[in-house]
């Protein structure tokens, strides 16, 4: 029953009981190998397969190379025969129908029929046409589609909504279902190939085919696709005076859109108290959210930290000492959603303290310029080193103890932006993305990207890890594009499993909590892994120094750029933000013009700025055309609608948690900052 | 045209000098040049050189004062008056606004003759234009109002003003307005025309040169401190337009003068292909919020948008004027409402888009007057985007002021002086400016309230007035109740009561109005103005007795009815004193009596320490329980016996309500019904109420608000100050000699005038009139300000108005006069209001009224107390 513990992941005994799923953890799965009837093992085995079979997790580049190699790796693994020609067989049809679909480039049948279609298919599983796994649908694995299409025809429709937009506050840490499905690949069990036998798939296939071609009458009306979309929107305006705002920032848009149930991206915005500027950052978490959320709450600490001068440090470090009241570091701009574990505290509390103490005994006060990038880096380093060694101490409170190991096994990365007036510091670390939009002077909107992905689509850090590691590793460091085979990012918090030596992994395991001891993820030891590390949490920093034609900045996670091109992303928040504010003024300048032409003009700018207003937030808006743009790049409100009635079980499938932050830039003080020097 | 009247502009040196000045280099040798340019001293010293600062100016020195320096901080005529469409338009909604336009209008069209200059005066004609019969009801109670004032005015068929304006659609027109007289005309021409005309009078101008701040000594204006030097001067005006605010700050003793600039719009137009006649009528076209004039053949057009841009919220030089830009989007609704009322105009060539800033204030009324603070610094500004139609009439009205003392028209509706500093604030005129503009074309009904700026000034009680169904009106940043909505009602009907008819409240106050007939109402009353007066002598009683009409040494605990009158005998306040010791006097004066009755007692009382005046208004709150069962409430709630013999009328106690010690109970109700007045320190005001409520249920207590105290004190033919009494009405003309004691054994303010208006007889007369064929259902309500016709002749107008729910009728109050067949003002005499038929005119129909001198007595005798009646108030006996 290896399977039932990967299902339950690294979820807390209690607050799994809440998680629906949890139920198929308790459930043995019948070892049968007869025609699937019992739901749960067939719940498994699409998992499972999914699971196996979610390899590629870029489009584009090389995705034939990326399913071909799966399918290698699956012969490699040295699987049963029967499971290996059966996948592969299916692979060959999938390839097929792909191939067919990029030939037509027409929507697919279950588009032209009108109906709402739930049929999964694996993840990411390469479809060249940009943002569009929908075209999967009618061909792709059938399996669940008999366990949920019932479940999504029977289901009202509050039900489903309501999921879409679950609230996850009470987790604490949130248990990671589809484990190994996304960033960490996971080592698929031996038994789970006795559930995908060809005859089975087959007729699993042909099910599915029966199912998906019965009507359904179930839609989500566009209120309803508003309110899913708006849930987690969050706005933020630096506040003003009656229209003066010496920021050079106006304000910022913030989003999230769950696909993982719960979802595992965190976002975080503070303004520095203590120092100008203004903290951003947007965190993808992979094996749970855990770490997601300890980065989500503490890196800007840590950051702020770093920034403070010598002098308030040493301030702070007294008001502690003689506990009198502590200058506020941070405002936090957050979402209802977004919150604070507040067992933690007084831990996470302890390890900024002693970090700020070294500090001040490092700098005995010569030096007074704090280098943004240097304090960016330091910042987030030292925040991985404290995840780290907290596990490796421990804590005797044994939930916290369990916690700190929860954070310290899951992973995250990060991409944090810190504005202070025309300074634009962005540290990255792993594959989330910042992109500034800049605007030309004939009005069109252009694309910077201000961060590198640390992932094997980058040359460099391919580079950079073959060095880091001896020549014997260099074929076995980066396998199939992931990290020792696993991992899709290069660089992240926590995954000590990445980090530490297999000792002290078995150590710290042995010692920790039952929970930790009992679950086969953590026991398990990437292959190869001979010189740890393998796995850091620098950040490399760009900076930028903004200048008036930059109007924006969007932090996004990965969910985001894997569906659109950078390209449209800033076109789109560009006309967005350009419609909020009506476009370029018109002058009349010495030209001819009646009364009748201009009035004409007029209505027709208005009529383009209304058609923007129905998101009061770009991040919405960015959602709103990630998920539902069809082949013409318009949004659809069908297929809009579709995909945000998926079950969360499925969502996963079609498309990652996305999580954007859109900063407005002030360019006349901006423009003002450049005309001072 | 321009460089034609620098020459009257006196410059202080020859070029080379001026190059050298304007060069920045700021030498003391070019400093002192400068100093020794401009007048040591002047008797006036005016700020700003556009068209009020110049009319100001001509209106002083043909009023003899000669000795006036204008200064200018650019060139003469070159701000908001340079940038005005240049309409004159008479068809105002307040009757001292028509007056100022009509002078202006005649002023304005003989300046070209006095002045030689020429001022473009043509007289067009405007057309003010209703797509909805509410709106042709608001241009028909304008249009009786303008011809009773001598001003022709008719409103005419969409059919007419087709004949009169070939250009313009009118299929979705019910009527319009004709003004024949509007004219347009050049405002920056008129300004220079009156600056050359004042020039020529001995008035000193002065451009280039910037007020810095005005120096203050002792409440007194002393002078003033340009760029270029001091100037000592008495008196000093401020006419600094969209910058009067700043400057009136400026001061160590800082004026508060309200007002706002938006950004405006119009545009101009080249030549159509026939250009248009120049006498081509103005169209005025609110519910389109636009006008459009001709325009050097072509057509200049602006609106007032619904959604405003505010400007210079942070002062001056923020922006210079010439660099704002044109917002074409902005101007979209705009243009497409022109387009719709001239279709044709399509195929005309845009010449320009013109951006120039109005000021706006905070009421949509232009403001003028003395400052509270400063003697001498005086104020015309906010003209509300109508500079030019008032500026002839305003700068009379001011320069009558400063040589007279008083203008010779009620301006209190206009007076600086009914803003507090409250009004002062950035974002409160920011945000009322944004309200203010977009109502300049709205339906004006009755009793609308501001949206914005609200809740700044509240009682303690307000958040439970607020759950229990209170609507709000505002009174000098006070929110008071308007009535309450019982619980059953639907909230969202009733939020449509902007209506000429009968509004959807009406049933809501009608029982109110019972409550305070039969049981017992509480209305919260704290927003009227408190002061207290103490002396360590008799300097208070004999200070006061010198300011007011009526005999204020009275035993302690009594209260007093009295006028503070001016020289002329009329009244600057209508309040109540009570005694509270010897030595100490507490009075209550109306809401927005707070900055002019403070200004005028500061004024008149000696500078003695052994005097103390103090405004306690913040201290107290007021709660007015009025109606039979007050008694038995507050006796229950005291355990004091408060039976008249106890507690006659118009008498003041201390005394315990509740818990609470130290309430002010005092035995009036400024409606004239039985009740009391309790003033409550704040912090037990809560209390007090709590416990009054809990007690008066079982007498059937109930909130009331001030429509209910509105329709109560009008059936009484009690008059209110600020509604009805203004500077120039005087006791006697409103039937309250017995609010005056001439023989009181000293002399007062204003006693010398009514002895002698006494011996003459009043000119006019304060009348209660009840419409007979009035049906409160169907006819339109009236409000205030409609026109009285005695055997068909016109013989004033009503100053308010309210329903009577005891008579079941229309009660409205105002004066009549007596104009002979000259239009000489001849004696009002008893006999005169009794023998005549009268009517009041309501939007253009007339209803018959009956004309009373003495409120109706019998009828509101209460047979709880009918022993009582003549101790309540019933004036004029």
């Amino acid at each position: 029953m290896g399977g039932a513990i990967e299902w339950k992941g690294l979820s807390d005994p209690v607050t799994s009981q809440s998680w629906r799923g949890a139920r198929f953890s308790s459930a043995p799965a019948p070892p049968s190998r007869g025609p699937l009837s019992a739901s749960p093992p067939t719940r498994h085995c699409a998992a499972n397969q999914e699971a196996g079979s979610a390899p590629a997790r870029t489009y584009g580049r090389g995705r034939e190379a990326a399913w071909r190699g799966r399918g290698a790796e699956w012969a490699g693994r040295g699987r049963g025969a029967a499971s290996r020609t059966g996948l592969r067989g299916r692979n060959a049809e999938w390839r097929h129908r792909c191939r067919s679909l990029l030939v037509r480039k027409k929507r697919p049948v279950f588009c032209r029929a009108r109906r709402m279609c739930v049929c999964p298919g694996p993840r990411r599983s390469g479809i060249p046409i940009r943002s569009s796994s929908l075209p999967l649908f009618s061909d792709a694995m059938p399996a669940p589609t008999q366990l949920f299409f019932p479940l999504v025809r029977n289901c009202e429709l509050s039900r489903i909504y309501g999921t879409a937009c679950y609230c996850h506050h009470k987790h604490l840490c949130c248990p990671s279902p589809y484990l190994p499905q996304s960033r960490l690949r996971y080592m698929p069990h031996p038994a789970y190939a006795t559930f995908c036998r060809p005859k089975e798939n087959w007729w699993q296939y042909t099910h599915g085919r029966r199912y998906a071609s019965t009507p359904q009458k179930f839609y989500l009306t566009p209120p309803q696709v508003n309110s899913i979309l708006k849930a987690n929107e969050y706005s933020f305006k630096v506040p003003e005076f009656d229209g003066k705002n010496v920021s050079s920032i106006l304000g910022f848009d913030s989003n999230q859109l769950p696909a993982n149930a719960p979802i595992e991206d965190r976002r975080s915005a503070a303004t520095c108290l203590q120092t100008r500027g203004m903290l951003l950052g947007v965190f993808d978490g992979h094996a749970g959210c855990a770490c997601s959320q300890a980065v989500s709450e503490r890196l800007f600490y840590y950051i702020a930290v770093s920034l403070l001068p010598h002098e308030t440090l040493l301030e702070i470090e007294n008001a502690v000492e003689s506990g009198r009241a502590l200058l506020p570091i941070l405002q936090w701009h957050k979402h209802p959603n977004d919150y604070f574990s507040k067992e933690a505290s007084k831990l996470y509390f302890n390890s900024l303290r002693t970090y700020w103490q070294e500090l001040i005994d490092l700098n005995t006060g010569e030096s007074t310029d704090i280098d943004v990038k240097e304090a960016l880096i330091n910042a987030f380093k030292r925040l991985d080193n404290d995840i780290s060694l907290e596990a490796q101490v421990g804590d005797p409170n044994s939930f916290l103890n369990y916690l700190v190991l929860r954070v310290a096994f899951s992973g995250a990365t990060a991409c944090v932006a810190h504005v202070d007036g025309v300074d634009l510091h962005v540290a990255n670390t792993g594959d989330s993305r910042a992109m500034l939009g800049v605007q030309e002077e004939d009005g069109s909107w252009s694309a910077v990207t201000l961060s590198n992905d640390h992932n094997a689509q980058n040359e460099r850090e391919l580079e950079r890890l073959k060095l880091e590691h001896p020549k014997n590793e260099a074929k076995s460091v980066v396998k199939q594009d992931r990290l020792l085979g696993l991992l899709m990012p290069f660089r992240a918090f926590g995954d000590v499993k990445f980090k530490w030596s297999i000792d002290l992994q078995k150590r710290v395991i042995e010692s920790g909590p039952d929970q930790l001891n009992d679950n086969e993820y953590t026991k398990f030891i990437p292959p190869n892994y001979h010189t740890p590390p393998y796995l850091t949490a620098e950040p490399e920093v760009t900076y930028h120094r903004l200048r008036p034609q930059d109007k924006f900045l969007v932090l996004a996670t990965d969910g985001l750029w894997e569906t659109m091109h950078r390209q449209d992303v800033v076109r789109i928040v560009g006309e967005y933000l350009t419609g909020m504010h009506h476009q370029q003024p018109i002058a009349v300048g010495g030209y001819k013009v009646t009364l009748g032409q201009m009035h004409g003009l007029l209505t027709e700018r208005r009529a383009k700025m209304s058609s923007v207003f129905e998101d009061q937030n770009a991040a919405t808006h960015l959602i709103r055309h990630a998920v539902g743009n069809n082949e013409f790049g318009a949004v659809d409100h069908e297929r809009l609608s579709k995909m945000l009635s998926l079950p969360e079980e499925l969502a996963r499938m079609y498309r990652d948690d996305i999580t954007i932050i859109v900063v407005q830039f002030n360019s006349h003080v901006v423009g003002a900052y450049q005309n001072q020097e | 045209m321009f460089c034609r009247w620098l020459s009257i502009i006196r410059r202080r040196r020859a070029s080379p000098a001026r190059r050298r000045c304007s060069s920045a280099r700021g030498s003391t040798s070019a400093a002192e040049a400068r100093a020794a340019a401009l007048p040591a001293q002047a008797q006036v010293v005016i700020c700003g050189g556009g068209i009020m600062g110049t009319s100001v100016a001509y209106h002083l020195s043909k009023m003899g004062w000669k000795d006036v320096v204008l200064l200018e901080q650019g060139r003469l005529a070159a701000g908001s008056t340079r940038f005005c469409a240049g309409i004159l338009s008479t068809a105002r909604h307040l009757t001292i606004e028509q007056k100022m336009a009509d002078y202006s209008n005649k002023l304005y069209q003989q300046l070209e003759q006095e002045t030689g200059i020429q001022t473009g005066y043509v007289r067009t004609g405007s057309i003010s234009l209703a797509q909805t019969q509410d709106r042709l009801i608001s241009l028909k109670r304008i249009n009786s109002r303008l011809n009773v004032i001598g001003i022709p005015s008719e409103i005419i068929s969409p059919k007419k003003v087709a004949e009169l304006h070939p250009l313009l659609n009118v299929h979705d027109l019910v009527g319009a307005l004709h003004v024949p007289e509007d004219a347009v005309l050049s405002s920056a021409d008129v300004a220079l025309a009156l600056a050359s005309a004042a020039s020529q009078n001995g008035v000193q101008i002065y451009d280039r040169t910037a007020v810095l701040h005005v120096m203050v000594k002792k409440g007194q204006v002393t002078g003033v401190e340009t760029d270029k030097g001091q100037i000592e001067c008495q008196y000093f005006v401020n006419c600094a337009g969209q910058w009067a605010y700043e400057l009136g700050l400026s001061n160590e003793e800082p004026v508060s003068i309200p007002l706002h600039a938006c950004e405006h719009f119009y545009l101009l137009t080249r030549p159509w292909e026939t250009p248009l006649q120049s006498s081509t009528p103005t169209i005025v076209d609110p519910d389109g919020r636009i006008y459009i004039r001709n325009w050097q053949g072509g057509i200049l057009s602006g609106g007032f948008e619904k959604n405003p841009k505010p400007i210079f919220t942070e002062g001056k030089n923020q922006l210079e004027i010439q660099n704002l830009q044109e917002d074409w989007d902005h101007f979209e609704p705009l243009l497409s409402s022109l387009l719709r009322r001239m279709p044709e105009l399509e195929t005309l060539e845009i010449l320009k888009l013109v951006n120039c800033p109005e000021t706006f204030t905070p009421d949509m009324r232009c403001i003028m007057g003395e400052s509270p603070a400063v003697q001498g610094y005086f104020v015309l500004a906010g003209m509300n985007s109508a500079g030019l139609s008032f500026g002839g009439g305003a700068g009379r009205y001011l320069a009558e002021w400063m040589v007279h003392g008083y203008p010779s028209e009620n301006v209190w509706e206009l007076d600086l002086k009914r803003f507090g500093a409250l009004q002062s604030s950035r974002t409160f005129l920011r945000h009322r400016v944004m309200e203010v503009m977009p109502l300049m074309y709205d339906l004006k009904v009755p009793r609308w309230d501001f949206q914005t700026g609200r809740q700044l000034r509240t009682s303690p009680l307000y958040d439970r007035l607020d759950a229990q169904g209170a609507r709000w009106m505002e009174k000098h940043g006070f929110e008071r109740p308007k009535y309450f909505v019982p619980p059953d009602k639907d909230l969202l009907a009733l939020e449509q009561s902007k209506t000429f008819y009968k509004p959807d409240w009406f049933d809501i106050v009608e029982s109110e109005v019972k409550c305070c007939k039969e049981a017992v109402c509480v209305i919260d009353m704290s927003s009227f103005t408190k002061f207290e007066i103490t002396s360590t002598g008799d300097q208070a009683l004999e200070i006061l007795q010198y300011l007011f009409s009526n005999d204020l040494d009275v035993p302690v605990g009594h209260i007093v009815h009295t006028g503070m009158l001016n020289e002329g005998g009329g009244y600057e306040n209508d309040c109540s004193i009570a005694r509270l010791n010897k030595r100490s006097f507490f009075m209550i004066s109306p809401t927005d009596q707070q900055v002019h009755c403070w200004a005028w007692l500061k004024k008149h009382m000696p500078s003695d320490s052994s005097l103390l005046l103090e405004d306690v208004t913040w201290k107290y709150t007021a709660l007015n329980l009025i109606g039979p069962r007050a008694v038995d409430v507050l006796s229950e709630l005291s355990y004091a016996p408060m039976t008249p013999d106890h507690f006659p009328s118009l008498f003041c106690k201390e005394m315990s309500v509740g818990y609470a010690n130290g309430i002010r109970v005092m035995s009036m109700t400024h409606t004239g019904e039985p009740g009391f007045m309790l003033y409550i320190p704040i912090e037990y005001a809560l209390h007090v109420y709590n416990e009054v409520m809990s007690v008066g249920q079982k007498y059937g207590i109930r909130n009331a608000g001030y429509y209910a105290l509105r329709s109560l004190r009008i059936e009484k033919f009690f008059a209110f100050w600020g509604q009805d009494l203004n500077t120039l009405t005087t006791p006697l003309e409103c039937g309250r000699e017995s609010r005056v004691k001439l023989e009181k054994g000293m002399d007062f303010i204003g006693r010398h005038a009514l002895l002698q208006q006494k011996q003459n007889g009043v000119y006019k007369r304060f009348t209660m009139f009840i419409l007979d064929d009035h049906d409160t259902d169907l006819d339109l309500w009236p409000w205030w300000g409609e026109p009285i016709y005695r055997n068909g002749q016109y013989v004033g107008k009503t100053t308010s108005s309210a329903y009577s729910y005891t008579l079941e009728r229309h009660v409205c109050l105002g004066f009549v006069q007596n104009f002979s067949d000259t239009g000489e003002e001849q004696v009002v005499t008893a006999d005169f209001i009794n023998r005549g038929e009268y009517e009041i005119d309501i939007a253009g129909h007339r209803f018959q009224a009956k004309a009373k001198l003495y409120p109706f007595t019998s009828l509101f005798t209460h047979k709880r107390r009918k022993d009582d009646v003549e101790l309540s108030d019933l004036h004029g006996k």
